[in-house]
Formats: structure tokens, sequence, C-alpha cells
């Protein structure tokens, strides 16, 4: 299956004189990485450790596609340098979901056709997942505002909003209070 | 044959409802694989050297250092690759890298492939390029005045050609001078629309992948090899047939692979250089190549929208009747060809409708421009038209003392009919539209009413669901569909179609379930591998859901009968009488007589064999005139769009609100209602940032480089954020067109059209001041701002009663403190 990119070591480049293991935290995972030592987080999480779900738009910080959460912070990997994640716990995309099914966000985005290309989709989840957790019955207002570094260019996005307070009271209805709704 | 005379929606189970998308999931969960998450065992980076000048000879490369660099596996350069190609079969003018001329900053002279990105991008700085630099041309109308005295952007086709003229285009229909002479009321003006691009998130990628040996064999008999191509393309078969001819393959070797594509809106729809690149370097190197493109590779890639210089004369009747139409357009080309001989034709061929024009001239040409090329994007060639005209419809309203949407509704071309320019209607629900928006915007209580600042703005348009024709000519189907039924009771659905972000793997798998009665969840789409899927000729001219749809629906039905028939058979009943739905089949006098779909399935296997069947949808050819260009615009059907939008206008920083856009559109039926919202919201957001923000421009002389793009990132070139971006009301209108599938029609570019015009004249009822100039920003709209001070005209404008008159309005002036 070509396809899945190959976990392990990449491969360093010829002229890169220097090189570091990293130990980094994703998803609960504790991986010690030998990365060059100009790498992004964005660089190591795609071509080190396979972990695609986040995505390079522009690789600058302009258009936020490349967006986890470091420390639980929404944070552009494509402007970080690797050794700055160390020692902190990394999230992204892919560890959203658990074992049961994916996160009230990622189904709602799917419900509510949030989704079109999909390709800035892991950042806005990921800037989504942080607004949650400190406001979990965000107004639109909040949302547009923690949505104003990610760029997406198929939606509109009108969706994006649904999507989001859909998640929001779901995620409150499996609560145990309802007295934000 | 009509599907609609068939299936009401009452008929149907899962089309015209909101349901998931396929690959939805997969997209949430960061498991959708795009190209650049593609990584092939052994594989190499490449980078391509691109041209610092905007017009110069190549003197000569040298690529020795570069090729001697540890970690470089190889270096090609345009003589590697000397054939030149074109997406329009009659004009090709590109290589896929320059051979001995470079045409704009950016154009690819050489490419490299080494064992990383770094490497590479060390690489390049060792290729020495020697060049001659010849003066450029930046401007569209001094391309247009060349003499000749410097080279042209490409060599005259014929001794005294100014070979900067891509196309030049002149169709005349009805009376046009006699008529505009005639006229009780004339509005004539310069429009001028900047070009913008496209900046789909995923930047371009491709993979290439060359096998040598395995037996395969060229016409001759010598031993050649098989090509695999991964790519980020919108059009997979044109990918794969100028692959084929650039390279010297058998298009029976070349094999393309479309994964997910990040977004495309006409910027993906014709090969790139670094298809051709990861070819050869995989072929010199005996590896696979990959290139990404940067961001800033993805503004020279370009392929936007063309500037326009648009000049517009238009007549009226006193009872509010178009007379006459006469537009002279300046398309603003960039370097190559690309779509632009189509892009001429659109220029004037998509704008006969939703008004009847009794006559209608239009005159334009594209000029070669030493600038990244232009070409389409959302809503090709007509968008820019669209904002002049229905700018110039607003002016006659007022001219007339009418309602804009009344002015619109009495111009009104109606449902089956033709065009001036031959241009066949059929299904039009653009009176719905106008109703639609009129509704829900409050415009009676609002248009021309709200506070001084504040104004309300209406523009309607039309677009085509498909061309005609395909790019190359041929008689062969459009779109095609196989479907094959296993023994589980699923259906595998293989579909040569492009994803973008549209839908269109969803919506065969939703056919395939509604016509055979499984669930969706039993359908698999088997999609965009060039081996194994029938042919669809890509994702452009909002060609899809019309096309492919009704090819889905062609070979889904072929197997229905074939079930339909086995199970009849055995309850012995008439075939008609059995019905497909919700996972089994039963008889229509008594639902009770039932058995589970597999049952049906297995039942007709053993009747008939193995089953499947191969659909397909090929366009009338009677729906168009025998002019020369009669057939660039034609389309089996057209959808239509209402947009009003409303604005807010600060009268001391020019800075321009758009506080909400209403857009109603005629999409025939929304056989996914969520999903043609998207494309109606997402449509009306781009063209907001059109409207707006976002232009495409470059450094003259006295500000940098001259040629150099001024803002190749997502940081100078601004699109709109969530913090920008108006709230969106999307209202659909189904008018059921009786050969759409279902009664669709497409959704994915009409309703961008009008949102540009519609800001504009919003713009006008805020204030009082006509914008014909984009973008709307703050600096050009303050700057017509104090044109008005000056002349005393910046006011609301009266109201019109509806009887030819007009009334004051109370809150029409500025403020008292606003100087």
């Amino acid at each position: 299956m070509t396809l899945q990119p190959p976990a392990g070591l990449a491969t360093l480049s010829a002229m890169s004189s220097t090189s570091e293991i990293v130990r980094l935290t994703v998803n609960g995972d504790n991986h010690a990485v030998g990365v060059p030592t100009h790498f992004t987080l964005l660089e190591t999480l795609r071509y080190v450790l396979g972990l695609t779900g986040s995505k390079q738009g522009c690789d600058k910080g302009d258009c936020g596609a490349c967006t986890v959460l470091v420390d639980g912070q929404p944070t552009l990997a494509c402007l970080t340098p690797v050794w700055e994640a160390e020692g902190k716990q990394v999230l992204t995309v892919e560890g959203l979901a658990t074992v049961d099914g994916p996160h009230p966000l990622q189904d709602a985005f799917d419900v509510h056709g949030a989704a079109q290309c999909g390709f800035c989709t892991p950042g806005i989840l990921c800037s989504a997942a942080a607004l949650l957790q400190r406001s979990p019955r965000p107004t639109r207002v909040e949302i547009q505002e923690a949505l104003a570094g990610n760029l997406c260019r198929c939606t509109g996005y009108t969706k994006i909003y649904d999507a989001i307070e859909a998640a929001a009271v779901a995620q409150a209805g499996d609560g145990s209070s309802q007295a934000a709704g | 044959m009509s599907v609609n005379e068939r299936k009401s929606q009452s008929d149907l189970k899962l089309i015209g409802t909101s349901r998931r998308k396929i690959e939805g999931l997969d997209k949430s969960t960061g498991r959708a694989v795009y190209t650049d998450d593609i990584v092939l065992p052994g594989m190499l980076h490449g980078k391509i050297l691109r041209s610092p000048h905007p017009h110069a000879r190549i003197l000569s490369i040298d690529t020795s250092e570069a090729a001697a660099l540890p970690g470089v596996h190889g270096v090609i350069t345009g003589r590697d690759m000397p054939r030149v190609y074109g997406i329009i079969p009659w004009t090709p003018d590109e290589y896929p890298l320059c051979v001995d001329r470079v045409r704009y900053v950016g154009d690819g002279v050489a490419a490299v492939a080494a064992i990383d990105e770094d490497t590479a991008i060390r690489a390049l700085a060792l290729i020495r390029v020697e060049y001659e630099e010849l003066p450029a041309f930046l401007d569209p109308h001094a391309a247009l005045a060349a003499d000749g005295s410097s080279p042209y952007v490409h060599d005259a086709k014929k001794d005294g050609w100014n070979g900067n003229i891509t196309k030049r285009v002149h169709l005349e229909f009805g009376e046009v001078d006699g008529l505009m002479d005639a006229s009780d009321v004339l509005v004539e003006d310069n429009y001028f629309f900047e070009g913008t691009t496209h900046t789909p998130i995923e930047p371009h990628c491709a993979i290439g992948l060359w096998q040598a040996g395995g037996g395969f064999q060229d016409a001759d008999g010598a031993t050649t090899g098989k090509l695999t191509v991964w790519s980020s393309t919108q059009v997979p078969h044109y990918l794969h047939r100028e692959l084929s001819q650039v390279l010297g393959v058998d298009q029976a070797h070349v094999r393309v692979l479309q994964p997910l594509v990040g977004g495309a809106f006409g910027g993906k729809s014709e090969p790139f250089d670094l298809e051709f690149c990861v070819a050869k370097l995989s072929m010199v190197t005996g590896r696979p190549v990959k290139i990404l493109y940067t961001r800033e590779e993805v503004f020279y890639a370009h392929r936007g929208r063309h500037p326009f210089h648009m000049h517009y004369r238009t007549g009226a009747t006193t009872d509010g009747k178009l007379t006459s139409v006469d537009a002279k357009i300046l398309l603003d080309g960039g370097a190559y060809a690309s779509f632009g001989l189509v892009t001429a034709y659109y220029s004037g061929q998509l704008l006969c409708a939703p008004y009847a024009m009794p006559a209608y001239r239009f005159d334009s040409t594209r000029v070669y421009t030493n600038k990244p090329a232009c070409g389409p994007k959302r809503g090709h060639g007509s968008v820019q038209p669209r904002f002049a005209f229905e700018v110039q419809m607003d002016r006659l309203a007022e001219k007339l003392d009418l309602d804009p949407i009344e002015f619109r509704r009495r111009n009104f071309i109606g449902s089956d009919t033709r065009t001036i320019n031959e241009l066949r209607i059929t299904s039009n629900g653009f009176l719905e539209c106008l109703d639609a928006v009129e509704r829900a915007s409050g415009w009676r209580d609002r248009f021309r009413k709200l506070p001084f600042g504040r104004g309300l703005g209406i523009a309607g348009s039309t677009y085509i669901s498909g061309t005609n024709y395909p790019i190359y000519p041929n008689e062969m189907p459009q779109s095609a569909v196989q479907m094959q039924i296993d023994r589980s009771g699923r259906v595998a659905v293989f579909s040569g179609a492009s994803e973008i972000g549209q839908g269109c793997d969803s919506l065969v798998a939703s056919i395939a379930a509604e016509e055979l009665g499984v669930p969706l969840d039993y359908v698999r789409v088997m999609r965009g591998d060039t081996d194994f899927t029938p042919v669809d000729l890509g994702a452009y001219s909002s060609r899809v859901t019309f096309m492919l749809g009704n090819a889905a629906i062609d070979a889904a039905t072929k197997l229905r009968k074939m079930v339909q028939e086995a199970v009849a058979a055995k309850w012995e009943v008439n075939p008609t009488e059995v019905l497909l739905a919700g996972g089994m089949a039963m008889w229509s006098s008594d639902t009770e007589r039932q058995m589970p779909i597999k049952d049906a399935f297995n039942i007709a296997e053993s009747m008939f064999g193995a089953l499947g069947s191969m659909g397909s949808y090929n366009t009338p050819k009677d729906v168009h005139g025998e002019y020369r260009g009669a057939t660039i615009g034609a389309s089996p059907a057209y959808s239509f769009t209402a947009h009003v939008a409303e604005v807010e206008v600060d009268v001391e920083s020019g800075m321009v609100e758009v506080k909400k856009i209403w857009v109603a559109h005629d999409c025939g039926r929304a056989l996914n209602p969520i999903l043609v919202e998207g494309q109606m919201e997402g449509s009306a957001y781009m063209g907001f940032g059109e409207a707006l923000m976002e232009e495409q421009v470059y450094k003259d002389a006295d500000h940098g480089r001259a040629g150099l793009l001024n803002a190749p990132s997502l940081l100078d070139y601004r699109i709109p954020t969530s913090l920008d971006t108006p709230e969106l009301e999307a209202l659909i209108v189904e008018s059921i067109d009786p050969e759409g599938p279902y009664g669709a029609k497409e959704a994915g570019e009409g309703p961008l059209h009008p949102s540009i015009p519609a800001i504009a004249n919003a713009i006008y009822d805020a204030i009082g001041v006509r914008m014909t100039r984009l973008p709307f920003s703050a600096p050009s709209v303050w700057k017509k701002i104090a044109e008005a001070r000056t002349a005393d005209t910046l006011r609301k404008p009266l109201v019109p009663a509806g009887d030819g008159t007009l009334t004051d309005n109370p809150a029409r002036t500025a403020p008292a403190g606003a100087r």
C-alpha cells in the first residue's frame, strides 16, 4: 500500500551538517525523531511521523491549514521550529477522534457540509476545538474571531459556523449540564 | 429522453435531501489523502528554476555544477522536452520548460531532482542561465499597439500581424446601430475589472513515476516503460493526453491518478510545468519524483481571471425595454494562450440572458503581455462583463425612474426560447430568483430608503451547465460511469470525474443508491484513476452535475432494469411493477411482497451473469446557431442567479462593509441541498472578495522590478477571512430542467456572478457614487467620494415612485458632520 507515508526517520539532507534528536508527544504518543535542525513542527509531523492530516497551504503562517494544538493553544505548525514543541503536548486533527468515533466537531463538519475540498478543515477543527474548550457555547462572533487565522476558500464560512454551533450543542448534550442551552 | 417525466420529488428517496458526503468524515478526521500526502519508496524531490525577467532570450544554460552537487540525481531544461502544447488545440504556445525565451517573471527554465527539498533548492542556485533581456509588454494597450519594433510576446503567425494578439472576436446580432439610435435612453461608460486569482488552499502538487521495461514496448517494438503521474489536477483526462504528447509516451502507457484535490476554482484546469517535470525527472533518474509548488509558485502559475478593459453602450425605451447593447473589450491575457480563445468568446457570448436583447454586438480582443498567463476562474470570462452590464442596467433603471428589479423583470427573456446569439434556453427560474431576493432582503421597504451611507443593490446573471463541446473535437461522450453489483448487495461505481470539493463522488453514489434501492452506505466509489475509471472530461465549465449525473442515471437504470426483470420473472409480475427502494425489492401492487435487495441482486446475477453496466452522456447538438463561434457559450442548460447586497459605506475613509448578501439561484433541482447551499455561499463569498479586496497586480519600473508580481502570498494578496466575510443567505430556486439529472443544473459558478455588480449598485444606493473599477478598495472609493463632494452629488439617489416620477428621500444627504 504505497499511499500511506512510511513512519520513521526522515532522510537527512545531504547538505545539512546538523541534525538532532527531538522528543515529541503527539496525540499522546512519545516519539524521538532525528530531524535537520531547521525542520518545522509541520515538516516533522507530515514527513517524519507520517501524520499528514495537518496541511501545508502557504508555509509562512498566512493560511492556518497547519494549525495544531500545542499545550492546548492553536499554533501554526509551519512557523514553529520543531524543537519548540519539545516536551509539550501536541494535538493534531488525527488526535481529535477517540476509539469510539469522531469528535463531535468532526461529525458536525461532515453533517453540515463544512468541508468542501477539506484542505483547510484540519486546521479549522483544531482552532474550533480550542474554542470549545474555553467557551463551550460560543456566539457566532466568538466563532468568527476564533477562525480569523484560518483561511477557507470554498465555503464562505457559513457552513463551518453551523457545524461548530451544532457540535457545541452536541457536546453540551453529552455533559452533565444543559444550563448553557 | 427526459428523466424528469419519470421522477417527481415524491418518487425520490435520497435525491433532494441533505446528506453527508461519502468522503466527508475522511476530510474531517485527517484521513483524506491529497497528492502531497503520498510518499513513494525512494522518492526524490524536485524544484523548478524560474525566470527573474519578464521577457528575455535564453542564451545558454549551464547545469553542470548543479548536477555535480551531492544528492542531485537529475537536472533538465526546456531542451529535454521541446514539444509545444496548450490546453486549447488551436493555440499551443507553451513548453513545459522554456526553450529559448522566457515570457514572465516566474516562467520555468530548468528543474532538478534531489534526495530532498533542501538539496534541490541548493542545486537551483548552481544553475547558470545567461539571458538577453528584451523590452517587456506589461500594459495591454501597449501590447495591442505594438508595431514589431521590439519582439512580440509570441512570434506573429503571419508577416504583418501583431504577434501580441491571441484572439480577436467580433460578433453582431440584430440592428445594433439603428436600434441604439432609436433608443429613448442611453447609458455609456468604461469599466475595468482587475485580475484576480484562485488561491485554492492546496498548492499544486505532482508525483511522477517512470517504470522502464516490464515488457512495455512502443509502436516500433522498442522497449519503453510505463508512466504514472499523481496530480492535484481538475482535468486528469486532458493531462493524460498532454503527458503522452509532450513526453512521447503511448497514451496506453500513461496513467494519471487524481487524489482528492484541495480546491481548484479553475486554477488547476490545464497541465502545468510541474506535471511534465516530475514525469521527465523520473524518466531521467529512474526514481519517483515529487514537486510541491510553494505558495509563491501558485501565484506564478496563475491562470486566474483576466483583467478586462470594457466599454459598454446600452439603450432602452421609455417603457423599460432594452433595445441594443454594444460592447468593446480588451482582455489582458498574460504570457500564454491558456483557455484565452474561449475567454475571448465568453466575454461576449454569455451576456445574452437572462434579459432579452433585440440587438447585440461585442468586439473582444485578447492580447499577450509579459505576465503570468490568465485563464479560467470560477465564472470563466463572464464575471467581468456581467459586472459592467449589471451596473449599466442599474443606470438605465434610474434614468427610466424604474425600480431596478422591476426593470429586470420587464426584460426577462423567458424559458424555452433562444437568445439573440441563438443559444437555446430551456428551464429558467430567474423571475423566482428575483422574487426570492426581493422578499428576503425587504427590498420594497428599504431600497433607496435606508439612511445615508447604507444601501441595497440588485444584480442578475446566467451561466452554462457545461460546455456543449469538448476541448478537442470528438463525438464521444462527455462523461461516463461504470457500475457493478456484487453478491453482498453493494454497488461499486467507477467514476473518472474530478472531486475538487464540490461533491461529485457523492453525486454518483447517491444516484446509484436512488436508482438501485440500496442504502447509501452500500455504495463504493472508485475514482480518479485513468487506468480504471471511464473518461469524464474534468471539473470545469460547471459541467459535472449535469453530465456526470446523467451518465450515472444511464448506468444505474440499465442495472435496475435487469434486477426488475429477474425479480419479476420469479414473482410472475410485470417488471415495471418491481420497486427497488429502502434496501428491498417490492411489488408495487402489494408492498408486503418483498425481498432484501441482496436477494434480488443474486437472482439477477443468476439470470444474467455478473452484473455491470456502462452509462454515458453526450450533449444535444441543436442548441446553438451556425455562425463561426456559435458553439462557444452553448450549453445543454443554463442556471440563473439574483443577488441583493446590503452595504454600509464610511464616507470618511471610503471603507465599504458588506453587511449581507442574499443569493437566490436556479439550480434546476437541488440534488443535495446542503451542498448546493455550500456552492452558493462559497460563490457569493468569492465574488465579494473580488469586489472589495482582491487584485493580482504587478510592479512597474518605478516600484521595484517591472513585471514582478506585487503580492505573491496569502498575506499580501488579501482574501476574505471569517471576520471580513458578510452574512450569506442562500435561497434555492428549482426550475426542474427537462434534460438535467432529476432536473438539476449547475450551482458552482453561476452564483458568483452577481456579487460584484450587486455590491457596486448597493454602494450607489448608499451614497450616490458609481463604482466602475475593481476592486472597491477604501482608497478607490474614497477618491470617488471626493469627486462626488466636489460635484455636490454625494447623496442618496431619489426614490422611483413606480409611475415614472421620483420622490425625494428625507434621509438622502450626508449628515451635517460629514465633510
